[in-house]
């Protein structure tokens, strides 16, 4: 059932909130064993909270334009007395003493948490196989991943558990799962949303947003989770915009450009969706350009040493003081050392020693400092573009879904798989994830429109413009 | 400092800010809470908090800066990333190559000006107590952390390598704390840690490039510093002159032993891998706020100093009872006490000595003082009497008369003196004689045993009059 149908039934008092939360609960029951995902399922929480609203609308209440949505929270959310684990042994059974502000803001919305989706671990991954959980199986094909690193959020709104469900994207963490799960997925612009109570994987690109089967739903719940938040210093002044007044805009006059360098090297079928897209758009009044941004390439290597480098300092207090994982030894540092060789993960080790290399004296300037510039060079670049079109338009992920395993040994093909969406995050902007096309196997696949900052309402009128193209086509 | 030699010292002063809460987070910045009592998600650093900036921190960081002459400037923070227990994050949030303060200079009392290269905000870490071993992290058996402290708002200010002797490396530290503490920013407390001085120590030929330097931690006292630094230099010139090398090394300072040893050598040190702190923005003072900060700041010792030393006009006063005076901010009660007549000399050494280092002025206040004064002027206090209540003034405040009558110094009357005093001299026939005979120095003797006799509350001057009296 729809998210926002979900909504209007339960302020009606014509759905219960407990039945629509019973509902998710046992799809979850029904799937979640072969598909893994879901790390935590908040049971008692989840039917307290809906048997609460419940009350406040016989009470005669609006629980707010979510009321009785179950919802998914990836699990580098914080939620007050939920066990948050960011897919890693080193937080096993650590429960935070309060709540991210977007989770807080989906509480006030009236949705209700069901659970912790799974996830790679503290976000570095792209197919959900490196969470210390197991890996999480692709809904649509179970034989594939769901993309990553929220493919736990993507999965869980593929397999009808929850309509709506909250990611993380760094590098595109949302959107590629969401494209290989056929869904809508938002990465917000840098600040819209606030990472308070997000568990950090690189502070500088981090941003939540929304996965959903449709454009409204993903537009509904981003209201409700954006806005400005003095907890975030990073966060943007602003009130959080109206979207769901501008889904049907349309794109008639608006410039979109196609962009070469987020389709080149991907399977004939994902170019094909894009170019099909674009003439989605231009049927739909659009003025649709071929561009060229060459500096889009450099984003992936200067992703590869700017997220690495933040995340070195960010996992650094994962060392066995506090709280998590602690794996006793001989003095403090024998078990700093202890407790994060039994902690983190391959992946993760990887990265903290690529980003701990990257800002070392002596390699700073060729690395890390060189990086910045390359971050500069493309914001830049996106700033002229943005001169010439409102709207870029490119492919999401280069391949449809792949095969579970097929890219774990080899990390540079995984990275790959973030060409597209990586330099949005670079550039601080807002893009979204829309299913549009079918790849070699069937599989949906996504087409990404990107938009300068605070370009969220223009966004989801031309992605809601693609959605209808869709289903027509 | 043996012949042929000087030394290079720079020193690093880090002080605590006198907020109502941390540098980061909403907790309150106070000393001896229980231990983790004043903690949050944010100064804990748990996964997914982040830091906002206390604006009251950025005023007292500028109020010290512009006290100190600087370049207020937009700002940047950084990351200093290394492991350590009492370190929420693992990394400290600190300022680097855009400090909020920059080119400074402090004036000191004997005439030298020491530069100051900037004067930048970070937070302050939580405290370890090491149980077992030698007290040290190394060999501790546990290691309590007290986390009340960490993202306590800190400001550091490093000097030039400008100073020259331990004595004005001292002279450096007690005139930065007065500024520290009539900026408002601190209290000044080194015994608290509210202010911590770290020393580089170097020595070379004069004319020479620099030294090698070491720097010396654990200096908790403005005397410890001022031994720390002479014992260097000393250990660096018999090295050098024996035909050794200095190491550049972290030392630690025995305050029983009087000695430094090495802590951590340089080739240990870590890379700190600095980089932008990603979750805060850059920190742009406002003209507004920094005009605001300039307009409340009162006057500085070194202006304090000059005024007083104007209104001393040719009264005695050595720079060290000076030094006493302003930087215990204990001028405005000298310069009370002289308006009303009473003698420079008197009021310099009463407000130095019995309200000087040893305890400050406490709840005493300016009309007390100048009250006390007065009477121990009019001989109707004596001067033992003086110094006792104006330490039980500083104690427990209240009214001169109030102190004096709880004490029960009622000045004696001259018959009554003069009873003791012919007392005195029937006891004591001998010495008598031979005061009579013009052996003026047995005064002294008589005033001593009529003090004794009276429990002090007699006049030395009433008594040596009654003697002349007599004799
Ligand atoms: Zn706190």
């Amino acid at each position: 059932m729809n998210a926002l149908e979900i909504a209007a039934d339960v302020r009606a008092g014509e759905l219960s909130a407990v039945a629509a939360v019973d509902d998710a609960l046992e799809a979850i029951a029904r799937r979640n064993e072969e598909l893994n995902v879901f790390v935590h399922v908040d049971r008692e929480g989840a039917r307290a909270r809906a048997a609460e609203i419940d009350e406040r609308v016989a009470r005669g209440e609006d629980p707010g334009p979510l009321a009785g949505v179950p919802v998914g929270l990836k699990d580098n959310l914080c939620q007050t007395g939920v066990p948050t684990t960011c897919g890693s042994r080193i937080l096993a059974g650590w429960r935070p003493p309060y709540s991210a502000t977007a989770v807080e803001r989906l509480l006030g919305a009236g949705a209700i948490p069901v659970g912790k989706t799974n996830m790679d671990e503290f976000a570095m991954g792209s197919s959900t196989e490196t969470s210390a959980y197991g890996p999480t199986r692709n809904p649509v094909a179970p034989d594939r991943v769901p993309g990553g690193s929220s493919g736990g959020s993507a999965a869980a709104v593929a397999a009808a558990m929850v309509p709506v469900a909250l990611g993380s994207d760094t590098g595109g963490s949302i959107r590629q799962p969401a494209a290989l799960c056929g869904l809508v997925g938002i990465k917000p612009t840098y600040g819209l949303v606030s990472r308070y109570g997000l568990v950090a994987f690189a502070s500088s690109l981090d941003q939540i947003g929304p996965l959903a089967r449709t454009v409204a739903e993903a537009a509904t719940c981003l209201e409700v989770i954006a806005g400005h938040d003095p907890r975030d210093s990073t966060s943007l002044p602003e009130p959080a915009p109206d979207l769901r007044g501008h889904l049907d805009d349309g794109v008639a006059g608006r410039r979109v450009g196609l962009i070469r360098e987020l389709v080149e090297g991907a399977d004939p079928e994902v170019v094909a969706a894009t170019r099909a897209a674009a003439d989605a758009l231009s049927a739909a009044g659009a003025r649709v350009i071929e561009l060229s941004i060459p500096e889009l390439r450099l984003g992936l290597s200067a992703y590869y040493l700017i997220a690495p480098a933040e995340a070195s300092s960010n996992l650094a207090r994962y060392d066995g003081v506090r709280y998590g994982l602690r794996v006793d030894a001989d003095d403090v540092t024998a078990m700093n050392v202890a407790t994060r060789t039994a902690g983190f993960g391959a992946e993760v080790k990887r990265r903290i020693m690529l980003g701990t290399y990257a800002l070392s004296a002596g390699y700073y300037d060729a690395y890390y400092g060189q990086a910045l510039k390359v971050r500069t060079v493309m914001i830049e670049a996106f700033a002229r573009a943005y001169e010439q079109v409102d709207t870029l338009l490119g492919a999401t992920a280069p391949t449809e879904a792949f095969a579970l395993g097929a890219k774990v040994a080899d990390p540079m093909a995984m990275y790959l798989s973030d060409v597209f969406t990586i330099p949005t995050n670079l550039s601080g902007h807002a893009a979204i994830s829309v299913p549009f096309g079918r790849g070699a196997t069937g599989l949906p696949l996504g087409v990404q429109l990107l938009g300068p900052a605070r370009s969220e309402t223009r966004l989801v009128s031309a992605a809601a413009v693609l959605e209808a193209g869709r289903e027509e086509a | 400092m043996r012949d042929g030699w000087e030394m290079v010292i720079g020193l690093e002063v880090h002080t605590e800010l006198l907020t109502a809460s941390k540098l980061f987070c909403g907790c309150a910045n106070a000393f001896g809470a229980e231990p983790n009592t004043q903690v949050c998600p944010v100064c804990l650093g748990l996964p997914g908090s982040l830091p906002v900036l206390n604006e009251r921190a950025v005023e007292l960081a500028v109020a010290i800066g512009l006290a100190l002459h600087c370049t207020v400037a937009p700002s940047t923070f950084h990351r200093k990333n290394y492991f350590y227990p009492d370190m929420p994050k693992d990394f400290q949030i600190s300022q680097y190559d855009l400090p909020i303060n920059a080119g400074g200079y402090l004036d000191l009392s004997d005439g030298t000006r020491v530069t100051i290269e900037r004067a930048h905000l970070e937070e302050d870490t939580g405290k370890s107590t090491h149980l077992g071993g030698t007290g040290r992290l190394h060999d501790a058996e546990r290691s309590l952390v007290d986390y009340n402290r960490a993202g306590v708002p800190l400001v550091e200010i490093v000097s030039g390598p400008d100073i020259r002797s331990p004595e004005q490396a001292r002279r450096y530290a007690a005139e930065l704390r007065a500024v520290l503490v009539a900026t408002g920013a601190s209290d000044g407390r080194m015994e608290e840690g509210s202010m911590r001085v770290d020393a580089n120590v170097s020595v070379r030929r004069p004319g020479e490039p620099l030294g090698t330097r070491c720097e010396i931690k654990n200096l908790n006292s403005l005397r410890s510093l001022q031994r720390a630094v002479a014992y260097e230099a000393d250990r660096q010139v018999a090295l050098l002159e024996d035909g050794g090398r200095v190491r550049q090394e972290t030392r630690h300072w025995d305050d029983g032993l009087g000695q430094t040893s090495t802590m951590r050598v340089k080739e240990e040190a870590e890379d700190y891998r600095y980089f932008r702190e990603p979750d805060l923005t850059e920190l742009v003072p406002s003209e507004a706020m920094v005009a605001r900060v300039r307009a409340a700041l009162g006057p500085m010792p070194a202006e304090r100093r000059a005024a007083l030393t104007a209104l001393l006009g040719d009264a005695e006063a050595t720079g060290d009872v000076l030094d006493t005076v302003i930087q215990g901010g204990l001028d405005a009660f000298v310069r009370a006490a002289i308006e009303e007549g009473i003698d420079a000399g008197l009021a310099l050494a009463r407000a130095a000595n019995e309200l000087g280092d040893a305890q400050g002025a406490g709840r005493l206040d300016v009309p007390a003082f100048v009250e006390v004064l007065a009477r121990e002027s009019a001989g109707r206090l004596s001067a033992t009497q003086a110094k006792t209540v104006l330490g039980d003034l500083a104690r427990a405040g209240g009214t001169a008369d109030d102190a004096i009558a709880a004490r029960g110094f009622v000045p004696m009357s001259s018959e009554a003196l003069g009873a003791v005093v012919a007392t005195v001299i029937g006891e004591h026939p001998g010495e008598w004689s031979r005061y009579v005979a013009g052996e003026d120095k047995l005064a002294q003797f008589f005033i001593g045993h009529v003090m004794k006799a009276t429990h002090g509350q007699a006049n030395g001057q009433a008594v040596v009059a009654e003697l002349e009296t007599r004799r």
